[in-house]
């Protein structure tokens, strides 16, 4: 039985920092998983990355100092043989990604500090994604993506996805939706590159072996002038994933694992670095997930080596060359962590802090109002298939509204068009409607942060008509935060979970371990 | 080390400087019940001296071009707990506001700190005002978290914040306020949020890495804020490239 295998839930699955980072799931194998606070060497050959012995010599060059996969593209961004970390380097950026809500003052600042008719560094390296604040009649919102679309036809931008026709997402070929899913999907992800977004979840390119990292709108002023930004090379945390992945388990459970373990300031200015077997079974929609939420954990990048899966995913999104690199054997890690995915169970993150980890077993008791399916972390396609899985297993109907947002355009249409697997050809989006969901939504960030008040799924006020006064508005959600307000209502409690956990969850109209339905 | 000294004592007119920052002065000094080592009372006379004043990137321009060496603030604190979010600082709804527009700049401020729970009976920004009455912000572990929205810093400068003292900060929100100048990211060496209560009357000292508490009494070590520090008082990165010469003045 899988819970026999599974420590208490106050046990940590690994060793935290203070316990100088040894990893072990049971007090039998410690000893020979030890490691030292600074990793010299790999502890286990089977974790070495996929494409080692297929490395260029130039992609590592002669290694006189070992680096990291991030210190590497770092140290190639900044034109230099070696870097540490600690270095501040003036790293050359390879695409600025700006959206909606941080383009305008991004632009502003630009405009200010470089002149009215400054020209931005490169037309080609610049992507302005409208995603945040899409579908609503909050004018100043609307007036937004006025000014992207103002600066992108004075600049001649070439990559903007931009809506004009609010009314139906469809007839706007160019919009795409959630910045993070429409940068890959439109193979502006590339491995060895550095992407520079301002938007804390543009580490979820990592995902493709690239250094990216969120920044604020002065910092993208400058970059949008200049094509540079002084950036500190971090330390590398490095979490090593073995074993099969559990049919019950998806990469949110991962990342809750992990952040639940080195809390939400465990990776501060660091680099988390995902490596194992278990990431190497990873298709990249769940890698994504997995460096998705890195910021989390305070990290700074999160990475995955590129393998066979990256390029496939790749062939026939970009023609730009782009070079891989990884991690050498004697690379320093600050500190690596090991886990068995084979012995997790499904988890959630508790209202107010991504880091509150239960099991999802443990708060089946918790009773919820709705479920949300979307965002960068758990909009994707590979998310409503999960989602749609847990409900053609059942068979029956969801308890509590539960809504659905595809992150992108693209998504939408697989949603609609995809045939779910063992369903006879049904897609997601007929299984969606059996199930008694909402009706998928137009694409974009939806409510995940809030946003405007007439925002879709926005957790609202309360209404006293449908609630007690002493109930709270609980929510199940595959999004990536759950601090007070984030989805709108400030005594809203949000409950993070995979996919899996939140489809479970909306049948039965509690918080519920996915296996009750998937075993 | 001594933080209490029977014998140290206070000019009856002394006044505190108030920086542009700090929107209402202490009615009377002769209430506080700070005192300090004989070294302090020196030291704080010296700061009275300057006129501190932050220069911030997205701020309409001062009515006075002089600007002076920001050495010290004074005034109310607002206490607030660990991991306090942008989220919390800056709700989403109101990110529609442009920092770089200085009507817009000066509504955000007046959404500073909105989001946090009802649990926080006093808010820091009392609806109707745009402005705060707390000059200094006390926070526990990693403020700042969540997202990357610059919105957050510049709300707590647009309110009137000078500082935020906090045990740890995430990585963004402290790389922002540095950028912008808006507020200065001061750490503290103890976990102040349990020492002070919000509407304490508190004194940073930049120069000495010092808050002084003059409610409770208590004095505490800040960690030095170094080479971010001169960035800030420049006005953000732009101003401080400016002024040293790392990039063209316009």
């Amino acid at each position: 039985m899988a819970s026999s295998l599974v420590p208490p839930p106050s046990t940590s699955f690994f060793h935290t920092k203070k316990d100088l980072n040894l990893s072990a799931f049971s007090s039998s194998s410690s000893s020979s998983q030890r490691c030292h606070k600074h990793v010299s060497k790999k502890i286990c050959c089977s974790v070495a990355a996929p494409q080692q012995t297929q490395r260029q010599p130039s992609t590592t060059g002669s290694v006189k100092t070992a680096m990291t996969m991030t210190e590497k593209i770092m140290a190639r961004a900044s034109e230099k043989a070696q870097v540490r970390p600690g270095d501040n380097i003036w790293t050359n950026v390879d695409i600025l990604m700006t959206h909606d809500v941080c383009g305008p003052g991004s632009i502003g600042i630009f405009k200010k500090e470089f002149g009215e008719d400054a020209k931005v560094w490169d037309r080609e390296k610049v992507v302005i994604i409208p995603d945040h604040y899409i579908f609503t009649s909050d004018e100043r919102a609307n007036r937004n993506v006025d000014i992207l679309r103002d600066f992108c036809n004075e600049q001649d931008i070439k990559y903007f996805y931009d809506i004009k026709d609010l009314s139906n997402f469809k007839v706007n070929p160019d919009y795409k939706g959630v910045c993070h899913i429409a940068l890959a999907q439109e193979g502006h992800c590339r491995p060895g590159e550095v992407l520079l977004g301002t938007d804390s979840h543009t580490c979820t390119a990592g995902a493709f072996g690239q250094f990216a990292t969120g920044i604020g709108n002065t910092d993208a002023g400058f970059v949008l002038g200049a094509g540079k930004l002084l950036l500190k090379v971090p330390p590398t945390l490095r979490f090593v994933m073995d074993g099969e992945m559990p049919n019950y388990l998806l990469a949110k459970d991962l990342i809750l694992q992990i952040i639940g373990e080195i809390t939400v300031a465990g990776a501060t200015y660091k680099s988390m670095e995902f490596v194992g077997s278990t990431v190497e079974s990873l298709n990249m929609e769940e890698r994504m997930t997995l460096c998705n939420m890195v910021v989390e954990a305070g990290g700074k990048n999160g990475v995955i080596p590129p393998d066979s899966v990256t390029y496939k995913y790749l062939e026939g999104k970009t023609s730009v060359p782009y070079e891989s690199v990884y991690s050498d054997q004697q690379a320093r890690f600050l500190s690596e962590y090991r886990f068995d995915v084979t012995k997790l169970e499904p988890l959630v993150a508790k209202p107010h802090s991504p880091d509150n980890r239960a099991l999802a077993r443990e708060c089946k008791d918790v009773k919820i109002n709705r479920v949300y399916i979307g965002s960068c972390t758990g909009g994707k396609t590979e998310d409503f298939m999960a989602a749609a899985k847990v409900f053609l297993a059942s068979g029956k109907k969801v308890k509590v509204p539960t809504f659905l947002v595809p992150a992108t355009q693209k998504v939408w249409m697989d949603v609609y068009s995809l045939p779910v697997p063992g369903s006879g050809g049904k897609t997601c989006s007929q299984i969606f409607e059996e199930a008694g969901c909402d009706t998928p939504a137009s694409p974009s960030c939806g409510a995940c942060l809030g946003g405007p008040k007439d925002t879709y799924a926005r957790m609202n006020e309360p209404q006293a008509s449908s609630l007690l006064l002493s109930q709270h508005f609980v929510c199940v959600s595959t999004t990536n935060r759950n601090f007070p307000g984030r989805m709108g209502h400030r005594e809203g409690e949000i409950y993070l979970a995979s996919p899996y956990t939140a489809a479970a969850s909306a049948l039965t109209g509690y918080v519920t371990d996915p296996r009750e339905f998937l075993q | 080390m001594a933080f209490f000294s029977s014998t140290a004592t206070i000019p009856q007119n002394l006044t505190f400087v108030s920086s542009n920052k700090l929107s209402s002065s202490p009615s009377s000094t002769t209430s506080f019940n700070f005192v300090s080592f004989p070294s302090f009372q020196s030291k704080f006379c010296k700061t009275i001296t300057t006129s501190p004043q932050i220069t911030r990137a997205h701020a309409p321009p001062a009515p006075s071009t002089e600007t002076t060496t920001a050495s010290s603030f004074h005034g109310l604190c607002y206490v607030v707990g660990d991991n306090i979010d942008t989220d919390q600082i800056i709700p989403a709804e109101h990110l529609t506001l442009v920092p770089s527009k200085p009507d817009e700049y000066q509504k955000l401020g007046s959404f500073a700190l909105i989001g946090l729970p009802d649990s926080y009976t006093v808010r820091f920004v009392e609806s109707g005002e745009t402005k705060t009455k707390y000059s200094i912000i006390i926070g526990g572990a990693n403020f700042g978290c969540g997202s990357s929205r610059e919105h957050a810093p510049v709300a707590l400068g647009a309110s009137g914040a000078a500082a935020v003292v906090a045990e740890s900060y995430a990585r963004i929100f402290f790389r922002n306020s540095v950028a912008t100048g808006e507020v200065y990211p001061l750490e503290s060496e103890t976990r102040l949020c349990e020492e002070c209560r919000t509407g304490d009357v508190v004194t940073v000292e930049l120069a000495e890495n010092r808050l002084i508490n003059h409610t409770t009494g208590k004095e505490y070590q800040l960690k030095p804020i170094g080479d971010a520090g001169p960035v800030i008082e420049a006005g953000g990165i732009f101003a401080y490239a400016r002024k040293t010469g790392m990039i063209p003045t316009r």
